[in-house]
Formats: C-alpha cells, sequence, structure tokens
C-alpha cells in the first residue's frame, strides 16, 4: 500500500518538474510548430518542385530532372540573367536615392518647427496608398498622349517623353514611382535613430568650432550607423521584391521587351502564364539564395565591423 | 505542492488541446456537404456577364438554387484558376473560360468535367444548333467539355467623317487602308490615321486577321511553324507600319484593347481593327466620343484575299472536382438556351448558335454595316486566332516579338526567323 501511495505521485512528480522546467517550450510549441510547417512545407515544396519538370497542372504527374532546371536557368542569358540584373538596378537605384533624400528630409524635421505635424502628416501620405492605386495613378500621369506629365514638359517647351512605355524609360521610371512611394518610411526610421540620439556629441562639436557639414559626417552619421543599415536591409529587401507597382503597370513579363522584368515578375509569369512550375520555382530558390546571401553580407559586414 | 503540479499539467494539456483543436478547425473548416443548393459560378468582365447576371433572379426562381457570382478580369480570371484549379478546389462550380487561350490545357490536366451526355439529354435544348467551329474548340479528345458562347470576328472600326472629309471610300485593299490611314494622319493634327494593339502577346489576335489576309499562318499545312513565311514576314512588316508610321505619337508597345480602343473612341484615331465584340464600346455614347460616327467594314483585302478570325472567345464549362455537377448543368443549360442567347446577342454579344443568326431578331440591333461585316468575317473566317498548341501563353509572347520588333522600327524578318526557330520548339515539343 505504501508502494501505491508513492509511486504514483512520483510520475505525476517527474512530469511536472520537466513540464514545470521547459514551461516555455512546451507552452509555445503549438504555435511554434505551426509557424515553423507555415515556413517549411512551402520552401520544402518549392525545393522539390524546382528538381522535377513539373508543368500545366502540379497535380499532373512530372519526372525528377535532378539539378537540369537550375543549369537551364543559369544558362539563360535572354530571361534570367537581365532580370537578375534589372532587379539590382532597380533596388540599388531606387534605395540610394531613397536614403540620400530621405536622410535630407529627416535632418530637415529633425529641429522642431512651426507646423510640423502638417509636413510630417503631408509626407506620409503616400506611404499609406495602396501600391496597385499607386501605379494605375503614375500610369495615368504618364500616359505618353494624354498624361499630365507630357502636359506639365510641354508648358516649359521640353517634347513629350515615352516615359512608361518606352523600352529604355519605363525602369527609370519606376525607379522613380519606388523613390516616391518608399522615400517617407525611410525618413521615418532616420529620424526614429536622430530623435534618440543625445544632443551631447553634436554639442561638444560645435564648441570645437565645427561646421554643419563637419558635424554631420563626423558627428551624426556614425552614430547613426546602426539605423542606416537596420534601414537599408529592410528596405533593400522591401525594393528586391517588388511587384505589385510593376505588374499594376506593365502587366505580365514586365512589358513586350520585358523592360521591367525582375526576378519577382519573371518567377510569375513563370507561374502563372507558362504554368511552368518546375522552372518557377528553380527561379524562386534562386532568388531566395540571393537574398539570404545579401543579407548575410551585410549582417557579416556589420559584425566584422563592430569588433 | 502535489496539487499545484497536477494543475499544472492540467493547464498544459488544456492548452494544448485548445491550440490543437483550433488547429484542425482551421483544416476542416471549408468542407460542404455535396448537395448543396449553391451554385458557384465564375465569370469573366464581359456584356455577356452583365446580360446574364440581370436575368440570374429567373434562374434562381425557377430552379430554387442560389447561385453565387464571382466575376473577375481576363487575366485575374486565368490566375484564380491557376491557383484554384491546381489545388483541387470543389469551390468552383460553372467556370467561363477561352477555350482557344486555356481550353487544350484545362482538358489535359483534367480540370474540366465531362458533358458528352450532357449536351445529348434534352433535344430541345438541341445541341446540333450550335455551330461547328466553335463546337470544335470545346471539344478535346472527342469528348464535349464546354459550351461556346461568344464567338468574334476581327474588323475594321473606322470614322465616318474624317473619310468624307479626306474624300476617301472604305478601304478594301491593304495598300487602300495604308493610304486613308497616311492621309487622315496628314489631314488632321493630333490624329493618328491608324490604331491597334501593341502588346506583345495582346497584339497576337487581331494581328491575325492580317497574317490570313497576307496568306499566311501560324501554323502550315504541314504543322511547321509559318511564322518566318515570306508572307508572314510580309504581315509583321505592313502591321507594323500602319502602327509606326500612322500611329499614335509616342506609341506604347503595351497596348491591349482598352488602351487602343480608348485612343480611337477618343476621337484620336481614323481607323482601328478590332474585335467586333467589343463594339459597344464605340457606338455607346457614354463611353465614346466617336459614337455617331464610327463605321465598320470587313478587313481589307491583302494579297491573300479578307481573311478574318472567326472564333469562339469564351464558352462555360463545369469543374471536374465540382459536387454540384448536376446543378451546373442546369446553370449552362438555361445560360445557353435559344432565348438566352437571343438576349444576349441583342445587347450586342455574337452568339455560337445557327438559329439566332438566321433570326432577323439576332442582328436587328446591330449597325448594319457591322452585321454585313460579320456576316463577310464568318463565311470564310478561320477558326482560330492564336497559334493553336497547349502552350499558347508562351506560344503567343514568340510570335508577337516581331509584331512589337516591327512597331519600333526594328529588322522584322529577323525578328520573325528567330520567333519561328523558338515556335518550332514548342511545337516539336507537343
Amino acid at each position: 500500500m505504501t508502494t501505491m501511495v508513492t509511486t504514483k505521485p512520483s510520475m505525476w512528480t517527474n512530469y511536472s518538474t520537466w513540464a514545470n522546467r521547459y514551461r516555455k517550450w512546451l507552452f509555445a510549441a503549438p504555435a511554434m510548430i505551426f509557424v515553423g510547417l507555415l515556413i517549411a512545407v512551402p520552401l520544402g515544396w518549392t525545393l522539390y518542385l524546382s528538381v522535377t519538370d513539373s508543368e500545366g497542372s502540379v497535380r499532373a504527374a512530372s519526372n525528377l530532372v535532378g539539378l537540369s532546371n537550375y543549369f537551364e536557368v543559369l544558362t539563360d542569358t535572354d530571361r534570367f540573367w537581365p532580370a537578375v540584373m534589372r532587379t539590382f538596378v532597380f533596388t540599388g537605384g531606387a534605395l540610394a536615392v531613397e536614403l540620400v533624400l530621405g536622410m535630407c528630409i529627416a535632418l530637415l524635421l529633425w529641429r522642431p518647427f512651426r507646423g510640423e505635424k502638417w509636413v510630417r502628416v503631408a509626407i506620409l501620405l503616400p506611404l499609406v496608398a495602396t501600391p496597385v492605386a499607386v501605379g494605375m495613378m503614375w500610369r495615368l500621369i504618364f500616359d505618353p498622349n494624354i498624361g499630365f506629365a507630357n502636359q506639365v514638359l510641354s508648358w516649359i517647351g521640353i517634347p513629350a517623353q515615352p516615359w512608361l512605355s518606352g523600352q529604355y524609360t519605363a525602369l527609370p521610371t519606376l525607379m522613380f514611382v519606388d523613390i516616391w512611394q518608399w522615400t517617407p518610411m525611410v525618413v521615418l526610421m532616420l529620424l526614429a535613430g536622430l530623435t534618440s540620439l543625445s544632443d551631447e556629441p553634436d554639442e561638444a562639436a560645435r564648441i570645437d568650432g565645427a561646421n554643419s557639414w563637419q558635424r554631420f559626417w563626423f558627428v551624426t552619421l556614425p552614430l547613426m550607423r546602426a539605423t542606416v543599415i537596420v534601414t537599408v536591409v529592410l528596405r533593400g529587401i522591401d525594393a528586391l521584391k517588388t511587384f505589385d507597382i510593376l505588374y499594376a503597370t506593365k502587366g505580365k513579363g514586365g512589358g513586350s521587351f520585358h523592360e521591367v522584368e525582375t526576378l519577382n515578375i519573371y518567377a510569375f509569369g513563370l507561374s502563372f502564364d507558362y504554368n511552368d512550375y518546375g522552372i518557377a520555382s528553380t527561379v524562386l530558390v534562386l532568388f531566395f539564395l540571393l537574398i539570404i546571401a545579401i543579407m548575410w553580407v551585410l549582417t557579416y559586414r556589420r559584425k566584422a565591423n563592430r569588433s | 505542492m502535489k496539487r499545484h503540479s497536477v494543475i499544472r499539467v492540467a493547464a498544459i494539456a488544456a492548452a494544448t488541446i485548445i491550440a490543437a483543436g483550433t488547429l484542425s478547425a482551421c483544416s476542416t473548416g471549408s468542407s460542404d456537404d455535396g448537395g448543396s443548393k449553391t451554385l458557384r459560378v465564375t465569370l469573366a468582365n464581359h456584356v455577356w456577364t452583365d446580360t446574364i447576371k440581370a436575368k440570374l433572379p429567373e434562374f434562381e426562381a425557377a430552379t430554387g438554387l442560389k447561385v453565387e457570382l464571382s466575376q473577375y478580369g481576363e487575366d485575374q480570371l486565368s490566375d484564380q484558376y491557376n491557383v484554384k484549379l491546381n489545388a483541387g478546389t470543389d469551390e468552383i462550380d460553372v467556370m467561363m473560360y477561352r477555350p482557344l487561350q486555356e481550353g487544350k490545357l484545362f482538358a489535359k490536366n483534367g480540370y474540366l468535367a465531362d458533358l458528352s451526355d450532357d449536351v445529348e439529354s434534352n433535344a430541345d435544348w438541341n445541341w446540333s444548333d450550335f455551330q461547328s467551329g466553335p463546337v470544335g474548340s470545346t471539344t478535346y479528345d472527342g469528348n464535349v467539355v464546354g459550351v461556346p458562347i461568344i464567338t468574334e470576328q476581327e474588323v475594321l472600326y473606322y470614322r465616318k467623317d474624317l473619310l468624307a472629309a479626306a474624300g476617301l471610300e472604305v478601304p478594301t485593299t491593304m495598300d487602300e487602308l495604308e493610304a486613308a490611314a497616311q492621309a487622315v494622319k496628314e489631314q488632321n493634327p493630333g490624329v493618328a490615321g491608324f490604331v491597334a494593339r501593341t502588346g506583345k502577346s495582346a497584339a497576337v489576335t487581331q494581328f491575325s486577321s492580317f497574317l490570313y489576309s497576307f496568306g499566311g499562318d501560324f501554323i502550315d499545312k504541314d504543322g511547321k511553324s509559318g511564322v518566318a513565311s515570306p508572307e508572314a514576314k510580309e504581315a509583321y512588316a505592313f502591321y507594323g507600319k500602319l502602327i509606326r508610321e500612322y500611329g499614335p505619337e509616342n506609341v506604347s508597345t503595351d497596348m491591349s484593347w482598352p488602351e487602343a480602343m480608348a485612343i480611337f473612341t477618343q476621337g484620336q484615331a481614323g481607323f482601328y481593327t478590332e474585335a467586333d465584340s467589343l463594339y459597344k464600346n464605340a457606338t455607346d455614347p457614354e463611353t465614346s466620343k466617336v459614337s455617331d460616327t464610327v463605321g465598320f467594314a470587313p478587313m481589307p483585302a491583302g494579297p491573300g484575299g479578307s481573311v478574318a478570325y472567326n472564333v469562339p472567345s469564351w464558352a462555360l464549362g463545369i469543374n471536374a472536382e465540382s459536387k454540384n455537377s448536376a446543378e451546373a448543368w442546369k446553370f449552362i443549360e438555361w445560360a445557353t438556351s435559344e432565348d438566352l442567347t437571343l438576349a444576349v446577342q441583342q445587347d450586342g454579344v455574337p452568339g455560337a448558335r445557327q438559329s439566332v443568326w438566321e433570326d432577323p431578331a439576332g442582328t436587328s440591333n446591330y449597325p448594319a454595316d457591322l452585321a454585313a461585316a460579320i456576316a463577310t468575317s464568318t463565311k470564310n473566317g478561320v477558326g482560330h486566332d492564336r497559334p493553336l498548341v497547349i502552350k499558347v501563353p508562351e506560344a503567343r509572347e514568340i510570335v508577337g516579338d516581331p509584331i512589337v520588333i516591327a512597331i519600333t522600327g526594328g529588322d522584322s524578318d529577323a525578328a520573325a526567323d528567330a520567333a519561328s526557330d523558338a515556335f518550332q520548339g514548342i511545337l516539336d515539343d507537343e
């Protein structure tokens, strides 16, 4: 009888001590497993599709073809590599202008002034607009025949430009739209960084006789490094994945010459237009690796600089 | 202490059960009982859809079914089907699809239910009344997989006032069309002589009638690519030249019909080649500034005659996974009945029933010149307006490339040679 009394509670006690010790994992487990599966299953499925010749329907029979899709994509100088280049031109160009412009505006807004609230709200307006609506709006403004942009140019005597419809002007025009829409977010992030800075280093530099450019370049900017890097990482990843304004203005394939076809647009066309799921998955896996690589370089450099 | 740990264990167990319960609820939430009285119908934005939508209450009252209608633009519709049918959804019962664009692919994938028995089940509904051309393209491997609802022919839209001002007759040959487009452009600053679709993929269907009229075709008699034939090269160069030299300034190479139609209906072009099923856009005073001066003519004759396409652009099918296929068929039977086909045709959408075309009431609402142009196109029309392959979207981009090159003033002959090689590759794969 004594044994019965001691063994049963001891099983419970053992289990409950174990559960108690790992309770943070136990409680979080269902949600973590769920989120993990949500990430892992689509990724695994894409990886699997990328080594098959699946096309037409993902439910149709397909064969494993090993790495031949990767070989095909990586040797494709017609669509894939130009798309990679456009992705980088778009991201790099837009990001650089956004950073410089964003920093300028953030510095202007840093010190309190009259009507500050209104200016801040006005600057944030592009950010809250729906990207597809933004795309449609700019498409109307940049219409070569009836658009507002060409009308403005004609007032100051410059001939009409093709804008979005030109083979070589479409991508820069869309970079402009991206800059218009996303500079406010860069301003917001940099401004948050600026307001958290303490005034002392700046005052010290001022007393030492540094001019405003020197104070910005040698004092404020180095202090802002962490904020700038976070901004670059977040906005950069976002810009790499831009889809909405490109698709809303130029449609599938990024125009008749594929002039704005970035990797995202290319992968979308491959899967939803060509129903070529194998190749589309390969492009997406390569795109994924690319983003990981960039992130790794950025964070690695940051750590290396710090040490 | 013992009690505390029991409570803890109980709490953990409860949390786990609740979490698991929530998850499983998520996964089973979409299941539905088989004999549902709700019919899910997916349609494209079209005048046809507007007419049918207005009459839906009649169908619901007669059958006691409730129709849940989803409506999308062409591209969005394709994307919807790609995602949902790929996943084997049973949430679509009746689907409006494009037999020439997706028909082969959908049928091959097994997305479309076999309707062979249904179409023969009701003699009054009269399947044999449907024109054989359209029926051919909704049949796959000898099985009927769809019922054609809308047919299209290409016609020439023109501005009567501009033509009269230039003292010209309606062009009946390609050479006359070019001369007239030139005259209109020269006499009216800011107005283009000619406009048509320019987007690589979008232009292919409206270019096809030029190709046929110059004596070519996408696929030749031996089943090989005909894209680089001398006739095809001539057609590419001609279509490109019309738009490059007599088209709008700074012409975009992304135009599909909404953009090209807008230029014509805003009074900025003299001639426009387009599908007749869109004619309401040009004749409706609410959308068109030229509604009272627009005229219609058959495609001008090239070296190969006046040969337009005459195709079934849309059809109704039933999702093979649908659990409501009997009710779905009732909807199709109703929507394609002789009465409704007549009603739809009177609203300006050409149908596929021969009896409606033979009925004077079937064309009574059409402008007389449009009815005459359609009759010409129907008589010697070609039954396809794009390459008939499984990978239509890819093929369209390939054969459309020389069009864009020609419009921008590049070497369209070389582009046609390159396109032909690529297109032959697709033909070899299939």
